[in-house]
């Protein structure tokens, strides 16, 4: 097989550097962040599931995490990163049916995404200090 | 595309690849999994929010009740579909020398075959309480 570097050298398209940033480009390339970061908070899921099927001791290790201040910025920063993911699919899936394209929507709809996705995510983890406060 | 000489034509390669067959299937999957993902990924926000505070007991009773188990592994096998399909397509487009790329890949199946059936066989156990 040849190698890939014999090829002639061809002109590129342009990439990242070339365009001025904007807010679009900036949440896509944010979407596939989340993405990349949820793939391995994914095994924050496995491992509370699996400390629960465990036993009690391990459940509380689980629990610790979950109650220390690093633990607490990392699960909000995966609520987040979910939410983000969540709103920014569901705009990817509008765009992708076709609509959503001129420039005041696309704007709106990135820019309602970002909004909604902190908004979503202060407001979830209120209701989970509400259910920590609340009776059991 | 292989660089290879082959005395197959261009069109001969791409045919039957187009609309809704295998040309278009990682693409379809990656759809398919996000759409139904949104659901559930509320579900398991609301099924996460509903356990906070609680015992190791309370936790292991309503995650082990058949509708939360059963959305849980809902959520689980098609979430781990879906971020395999990504990491896919985030090695292809990143990883470029060949076996690095080759290795890469593999590396992605492993944790998500690893991770997906550890998610899986924890729930069950939780479900079927041995």
């Amino acid at each position: 097989m040849a190698s890939p570097k014999a090829r002639v050298a061809r002109p590129l398209s342009p990439h990242l550097q070339i365009y001025r940033p904007m807010l679009t480009m900036t949440m896509s390339i944010v979407h596939r962040i989340t993405g990349a970061a949820l793939y391995f908070g994914t095994l924050l899921v496995a491992w509370w599931l699996i400390a629960a099927a465990a036993g009690p001791n391990a459940f509380a290790a689980v629990q610790g995490f979950a109650d220390s201040l690093i633990g607490r910025l990392i699960l909000f920063g995966f609520t987040w990163a979910l939410l983000h993911h969540l709103l920014g699919g569901v705009r990817h899936l509008i765009w992708d049916a076709g609509y959503g394209f001129g420039p005041r929507e696309r704007e709106f709809l990135t820019l309602a995404g970002l909004i909604a996705s902190v908004g979503l995510t202060v407001l979830i983890w209120i209701l989970g200090y509400l259910a920590l406060g609340g009776a059991r | 595309m292989s660089e290879r000489p082959t005395l197959r034509t261009p069109l001969s390669r791409v045919r039957h690849l187009g609309p809704a067959r295998a040309g278009t299937e990682h693409f379809w999957r990656q759809r398919l999994t996000s759409v139904a993902l949104i659901p559930l990924s509320i579900v398991f926000i609301a099924i996460v929010i509903s356990l906070i505070g609680r015992n190791h007991a309370a936790t292991v009773q309503i995650l082990g009740s058949a509708p939360v188990a059963i959305l849980m592994l809902l959520f689980v096998v098609t979430g781990i579909y879906h971020m395999w399909l990504g990491m896919q397509v985030i090695i292809e487009d990143y990883v470029h020398h060949e076996l690095l790329k080759i290795i890469t890949l593999m590396a992605n199946t492993f944790f998500c075959a690893a991770t997906g059936l550890a998610c899986v066989f924890a729930v069950l156990k939780l479900s079927f309480g041995v």
